[in-house]
């Protein structure tokens, strides 16, 4: 049956699956703090928005095999190139999240902000970004799971993780290998999207709003 | 208080105050210190500054709005919550109950009172209020503005207000500034602005033609005249209510004049019908200003 691989190697699956979360969160790690610094960017320099917002949505549009072929001659094989591409690909949803939630934060209460006595920074970390969490992390939650599935590709560049059994299943003729695969990865993505909708439910913003409704 | 329609310039020129708008020329000194000799954050923490949807945190609770000021300044804890129970005191909301309240759970009028407690936190010498009953109904406004006297009566700072009601500039003001198209067209106490109005632009902008319009600007200590011997039996009025008020209770008394007395119910002048004609006429007041 297609189940046997996955319920006879479950320690096979559980350390292929630890990888895999390793080069998930790994790449989310880097590409956050880019996409971050290009939101922000974008959001405060309105001449550069739309060509940054135009360059991360045209990488999203190349396809990810051909991306990751496209990158092995210079990146060689590894973890390299698949953070490299996870970390491309994750930018789309990031920083169309932290601009969209950034513009979405009202004027008048960036104005008391600065009103108040915040210096620039201290508008943004205070005030600017926690208003905009919300959205923000709607955004990586998408990312997550996008990642989670992308990361399979890791597997044809021997980079590890859930793709390995994906690829040599494929390679074998060997169904049961490539559903133990799939069952995984579909697990771990429900997983981040729940973790994440929980974080979600935790910010300043929606405690704000629950207590509002609460009245 | 800066009074005015409606892109007068009055809240351009309050937000140059706290250099949230930079002038293109001149300069601005509070207490004879040019502001731009100030970092800007700094200058603000020492300017209180309330607006009029309030710009509450929505993020925050409470007690961490009215904190952020002390929070900037690196107050410690213990005198930052101390100071934060007092505010709320004294804007008529009970520390207790709401401190841990989020803004969305507060009415207009209460998220307006926190707004003022904020911008005192710090007790700032210099306030800056941008119609901050603007968006609230008539009563709460009413409250909102004794409150306001009340608090400024025991903490007595400066406060530029500004306002296009002109209600509320005269029952809240010391000093009225009349703006118009970005210049200033009168400066002066509410009664000189409404009995005295500097031309027709101030004139229509209070109302000045209409009697009782007037008559409900001016107190009645403006028209009082000494008191007569005999004082027995006549109807009193507030020293500082408006002579609207005393007309109405003149016509339905049918008393020939009234008493005017002081908060402690001492008379202190007396008021007829003829005294109230005599404030009507412009003529006597008006005859030395030329626009």
């Amino acid at each position: 049956m297609y189940l046997d691989y996955f319920l006879e190697n479950l320690d096979v699956v559980g350390e292929l699956t630890i990888e895999h979360i390793r080069i998930s969160i790994l790449a989310l790690a880097i590409a956050l703090p880019l996409a971050l610094a290009l939101g922000i960017i974008a959001v405060l320099l309105r001449p550069i928005r739309q060509p940054i917002m135009w360059i991360v949505g045209a990488l999203y549009t190349i396809p990810s095999l051909a991306m990751i072929a496209f990158l092995i001659p210079s990146q060689g094989l590894g973890l390299r190139p698949t953070l490299i591409l996870l970390v491309l690909y994750a930018q789309v949803f990031l920083v169309r999240n932290i601009v969209t939630g950034m513009i979405g934060v009202d004027r008048a209460v960036l104005e008391a902000a600065q009103g108040v006595g915040m210096t620039p920074v201290q508008v943004l970390v205070k005030v600017w970004l926690p208003m905009a969490l919300p959205v923000i992390l709607a955004g990586v939650r998408i990312t997550l799971t996008t990642t989670i599935g992308l990361a399979v590709l890791g597997g044809w560049v021997a980079a590890g993780g859930l793709g390995e059994l994906l690829f040599t299943g494929i390679g074998t003729n060997n169904p049961s290998r490539v559903m133990a695969g799939v069952i995984a990865i579909v697990i771990l993505a429900l997983a981040a999207d729940l973790l994440l909708r929980g974080i979600e439910t935790l910010t300043p913003v929606a405690r704000a709003r629950r207590a509002g409704s609460k009245r | 208080m800066l009074l005015g329609p409606s892109g007068c310039g009055k809240t351009t020129l309050l937000k140059m105050i706290n250099r949230i708008y930079e002038p293109t020329s001149g300069t601005i000194e509070i207490d004879g210190l040019d502001i731009t000799s100030i970092d800007a954050p700094e200058l603000r923490r020492q300017i209180g500054y309330v607006i009029q949807q309030t710009g509450l945190f929505p993020h925050m609770k409470v007690g961490a709005n009215v904190a952020v000021v002390p929070k900037l300044l690196h107050w410690d804890n213990a005198r930052t919550d101390e100071r934060v129970r007092e505010l709320l005191d004294l804007v008529g909301l009970p520390p207790d109950d709401y401190v841990n309240r989020y803004p969305t759970q507060l009415s207009g009028g209460e998220q307006q009172r926190v707004g003022l407690a904020r911008a005192l936190a710090a007790s700032p010498p210099t306030m800056l209020m941008d119609e901050p009953f603007g968006a609230l109904d008539a009563i709460t406004r009413t409250r909102l503005q004794d409150e306001l006297r009340r608090i400024h009566r025991r903490i007595s700072q400066t406060v530029l207000f500004v306002t296009h009601d002109i209600e509320e500039a005269v029952s809240l003001a010391d000093r009225i500034v009349v703006m118009r198209e970005g210049s200033i067209v009168q400066v002066g106490t509410p009664l000189q602005i409404v009995s005295e109005p500097a031309n027709d632009f101030v004139s229509d902008l209070v109302g000045a033609q209409d009697v009782l319009r007037r008559f409900s600007l001016m107190p009645a200590r403006a028209a009082m005249e000494p008191l007569p011997e005999h004082v027995n039996g006549m109807p009193a009025v507030d020293a500082d209510s408006f002579l609207r008020e005393a007309l109405g209770v003149l016509v339905e008394s049918g008393a020939p004049y009234l008493l005017v007395t002081e908060q402690d119910g001492t008379a202190v002048g007396s008021l007829s019908m003829n005294a109230i004609q005599r404030a009507a006429s412009p003529s006597g007041n008006q005859a030395d200003h030329v626009s």
